[in-house]
């Protein structure tokens, strides 16, 4: 067998001749030019390797960074932040000495091709951000978006992604406690699978990836590497899905939850024993990623030998394994001294642990194949200094005639009976039904923390078992919205999170997004990103609560069909005693009902519009954060104090959809009336924002209402919990047991 | 002086830290016990946690039941010590032959989490004397492979004998013959059940309700009076 020369940097600077394949590896011809420059010569194969995975739109954010920027130019004032953009994830102040790290990402494209290990190693990915950071995770969330639910690849990705999710998830002994899931045509073909996980530390524990400090040692430890993943941080993100070009299958890495629970274990303890000087997680682009941002992140250089890489597969070529995206891998730096007690530990947990490299003090990484070096770069240029885009950005012609098209003027139901079907129609259909079947698939109840899970607003994890500190985390977004008015979309994402967390009695105090976003090519798709970007940096400015970190995911369409946009907004709250949640369910009979906030007739982009008419056209609802503060404010201060014993956020589906749920879950009616100046349709169904339907106990009548009305937020009483139906006086009754039937049935019969 | 119980850490238990939470709720002082530890430091009882022992990608505890600590446990239990097998605990139980049966793949094929109704069936055990028999419960039940099996002949026996210590109410949630959520060995120190009693000590945490301390409290009384 003849062997071609290694491919060192020596070699590379005698052949500056050979033709390398950069446009394969997804790189364009500015990018490459740029390389050389960088370089001063042709790359080695391994460094082309890594230049393409980490200047890939997944690793580099090159066409989203000049806009993101703003979350940090906007970031409010916040004593709460402890670590900001760019770590591995956000960390905030909760008190009592705790912090909590959080953060949603993507796993869209590899859970379109292959569902459930695609969605199954997006949690793995995000719970070893939370691990990276020093916590141990308390918590994951899954928003999730679908096709059609009726239509036939739904019924192939959906129960894949969730049995993938909970294969996962419940197997590390984390609780799923919140997300979404909806369905829309627009995401046929392209789902979306993001993934959020929180974690708890003490102060004193955060780590970050840095590698500093000449001679510590570079320890890699986990899974060994294998084939599986090459190339996919840059091919599955940077390319759309087209029947042309070969199947993208291989791509595509396959999780082992337990080997992640050891590695979860492991970390903890090496930590906790505080022989980590940094760390880093290998999730997209692997080794390479790890490599080069723990040493552009440090104080010196990095020098690794490749050859000590534990294989799964021995013919792996040095930038295979450079590029692999092996799953269940971490990577650590020890001072030298402490190198042996972290090997003890990592043995005491089965989990393999090799030294592969040590910190320098010079500048450059330095990666070794057999004797040879393959390597030579300043890791900054690999990590950091990638290429940034400012991509055109134009209004989309469409924009103007879809905003003119309101959905205010469908036709409405002309009769009571024809009210009552349509309350059925929306509390049945596929967005607005029960996903029990669904989130009955997760765990929600290990690590024995759990306060409130999904269905409720938010999810809620009790962190101090002395005191009762918590945290309660939301994640929201409406494509929908956000496609009739990407600014407003994103605000209305960001205010129904905000809201969900104080409707359960928690202070918001940090937002994570994950942006789901069509081609950046498309300088529509580019004024909807930029626009909406603006808009949740401008809302979070206005309501205090920073942008932690989060995720981009571009290239979310199939030929010209992008999806909506779609800003998928997580916050994150504290509450100081868990006891005093409040939750959706109604919890006594006779208790009055309240709703909170001012109601318009406003119907565009509806739940209504949508299930009744299958419209979408209008204008969003009307945004006012400062209302949104007081809502919270006011939701807040009624838990703390015990005048609420129940309480729901207004979104999407309107009022009804909400006093439907807490009927069901609190297996108790309610009878409603219309409220002076509003008419029955607009009652149920209206979707203005900064609302919620709260149950007050007859004792606390008096206090809630003066509480109020000092604060000047309007209130109306709209009826009372009785019975076992929801009866609106004068137009129609509905019993739980048919509304349990039409809100609970589908899902399954669909999907099952 | 109270009881001391011991609660197993495989490699891949989730609920270790539940359960002794649990204990500690009951007022026993709990003891963590390491797999490849063979010794069980003078426990009075012993808890298998659920979990997914050893990633059960083989069969949920074919591993676990091989382990150095469960040398001891099965030795131990044979004598009469206490033991509590939860969910993957339970499995492991079975796997040890310590409780009859085994558990299959749930018949629906899909993960279930839910809080489940129950009967207790036998309040005679270590762990259930402070139930009262026919007592219904509501106990979180979450797993993958909870179909209880047994061929027909020891299920006769485990009725006949009474040792179906807990069944499945309004709804079988994985397929178990003759709606079995939990059983006894003859002697009533061996105790296997699917659903989660650790999860449901606490008001407001998990299920919102107490349903499961009086496992806990059952095996503390029986420990401290004996």
């Amino acid at each position: 067998m003849s062997r071609t020369p290694l491919d060192t940097v020596e070699h590379a600077a005698a052949t500056p001749d050979v033709e390398l394949p950069w446009a394969e590896l997804g790189l364009k011809k500015d990018e490459y030019e740029r390389i050389l420059e960088i370089l001063g010569r042709r790359p080695t194969g391994a460094e082309l390797a890594m230049y393409s995975v980490m200047w890939s739109e997944h690793c580099s954010y090159k066409s989203s960074k000049v806009h993101l920027r703003q979350f940090g130019e906007k970031a409010p004032q916040s004593d709460a932040l402890l670590v900001g953009i760019g770590e591995n994830a956000g960390v905030v102040d909760v008190g009592q000495g705790y912090a909590v790290t959080f953060k949603v990402e993507s796993h869209n494209h590899p859970s379109y091709v292959e569902p459930y290990q695609g969605a199954a190693t997006g949690v793995g990915g995000i719970v070893r951000d939370i691990i990276a950071m020093g916590a141990r995770p308390v918590a994951v969330v899954d928003p999730l978006r679908f096709g059609a639910a009726d239509h036939p690849d739904t019924k192939r990705v959906l129960p894949g992604v969730v049995a993938g999710i909970g294969g996962y998830g419940n197997c590390l002994g984390l609780p799923n406690i919140g997300g979404e899931v909806v369905f829309d045509a627009c995401y046929q073909g392209n789902p979306l699978v993001n993934a959020g996980a929180i974690g708890v530390m003490r102060h004193e524990d955060i780590h970050l990836a840095k590698a500093s400090g000449s001679g510590n040692k570079v320890i890699l430890y986990g899974a060994r590497t294998g084939g599986d993943g090459i190339g996919g941080a840059s091919i599955l993100a940077s390319e759309t899905f087209d029947d042309a070009k070969p199947s993208k299958r291989p791509a595509v890495q396959v999780g082992d939850p337990f080997q992640e629970k050891l590695l979860i274990e492991c970390t903890l303890e090496a930590f906790k024993e505080k022989l980590v000087v940094g760390i880093q997680d290998l999730g997209a682009a692997g080794l390479s990623c790890a490599t080069s941002e723990l040493a552009s992140n440090g104080s010196g250089g990095m020098r690794v030998t490749l050859d000590d890489v534990p294989l799964r597969d021995s013919t792996l070529s040095p930038e295979e394994i450079l590029m692999s995206e092996s799953q269940e891998r971490m990577c650590a730096v020890v001072e030298p001294e402490k190198v042996d007690r972290f090997l003890e530990i990592c043995d005491k947990w089965d989990v393999i642990a090799t030294v592969i490299g040590e910190v320098t003090d010079g500048d450059r990484l330095e990666i070794y194949w057999h004797g040879g070096k393959i390597v030579d770069v300043d890791p900054r240029t690999v990590a950091h200094e990638g290429p940034v885009y400012e991509r055109p950005l134009a209004r989309p012609d469409w924009q103007d005639a879809l905003q003119a098209d309101d959905a205010n003027k469908l036709a409405r139901p002309a009769s009571s009976e024809e009210l009552r079907a349509q309350v059925l129609q929306l509390v049945g259909s596929p967005n607005q039904a029960s996903k029990k079947w669904i989130t009955s698939q997760y765990d929600h109840f290990v690590q024995g923390n759990t306060v409130l899970a999904q269905p409720e607003d938010s999810g809620m994890i009790r962190i101090d078992e002395e005191s009762g500190l918590g945290v309660a985390i939301a994640t929201d977004g409406n494509g929908r919205y956000a496609k009739l008015d990407p600014y407003a979309g994103a605000q209305l994402a960001l205010a129904e999170a905000y809201r969900n967390v104080a409707t359960t009695g928690a202070k918001p105090l940090a937002v994570s997004d994950c942006l789901n976003f069509g081609s950046p090519e498309d300088p529509a798709v580019m004024w909807q990103f930029a626009e909406a970007i603006r808009g949740l940096a401008d809302g979070c400015q206005q309501l205090g609560t920073p942008v932690t970190g989060g995720n981009v995911s571009l290239y979310n369409q199939t030929g010209e069909a992008a999806i909506h946009p779609t800003p998928v907004v997580a916050v994150l709250g504290v509450i100081d005693d868990v006891t005093r949640r409040t939750p959706v369910a109604f919890q006594e009979e006779g208790q009055l009902l309240y709703l909170l906030g001012d109601t318009r007739e406003e119907f565009s982009g509806s739940a209504w519009s949508q299930v009744v008419h299958d419209h979408l056209g209008g204008l969003p609802p009307k945004v006012d954060l400062e209302r949104e503060r007081l809502l919270g404010e006011i939701l807040i201060s009624a838990s703390r104090d015990g005048m609420i014993d129940s309480a729901h956020d207004l979104s999407d589906g309107g009022l009804i959809q909400a006093v439907v749920e807490s009927a069901l879950l609190g297996g108790k009616g309610a009878r409603l009336v219309v409220p002076d100046g509003l008419d029955a349709f607009t009652l149920l169904f209206s979707e203005s924002a900064g609302r919620a339907v709260v149950a007050v106990p007859r004792s606390e009548e008096v206090r809630f209402n003066d509480m109020c009305g000092a604060r000047g937020l309007p209130v109306t009483r709209i009826g009372v919990v009785d019975g076992d139906t929801v009866e609106l006086q004068g137009e129609f009754e509905l019993s739980l047991q048919e509304l349990r039937e039409a809100h609970e049935g589908t899902i399954e019969a669909l999907l099952a | 002086m109270t009881a001391r119980i011991g609660v197993v850490t495989f490699p891949g238990s989730l609920d270790d830290r539940d359960t002794q939470r649990a204990i500690r709720l009951a007022g026993a002082e709990p003891v963590a016990l390491w797999h490849k530890d063979k010794n069980l430091h003078q426990v009075d009882a012993v808890v298998l946690p659920g979990g997914f022992s050893y990633g059960d990608y083989l069969r949920a505890g074919a591993i676990s039941r091989f382990s150095p600590v469960m040398e001891t446990v099965i030795e131990q239990a044979k004598a009469g010590l206490p033991v509590l097998g939860i969910c993957n605990g339970f499995q492991v139980l079975t796997e040890a032959h310590l409780l009859p049966g085994g558990m299959l793949g749930n018949d629906h094929l899909h993960f279930i989490c839910r809080d489940q109704k129950l009967r207790v069936e036998n309040a005679d055990t270590a762990w259930t004397a402070d139930y009262s028999a026919g007592q219904e419960i509501h106990i979180p039940l979450k797993n993958m492979d909870g179909r209880y099996v047994a061929d027909r002949y020891t299920l006769d026996e485990l009725e006949a004998e009474g040792r179906v210590a807990f069944r499945y109410l309004d709804f079988n949630p994985n397929g178990s013959l003759n709606d079995i959520a939990g059983i006894t060995n003859e002697a009533g120190n061996v105790v296997g059940l699917m659903p989660h009693p650790e999860h449901a000590v606490e008001p407001l945490i998990g299920s919102g309700r107490t349903d499961g301390l009086p496992f806990f409290t059952s095996i503390l009384k029986k420990l401290v009076t004996a």
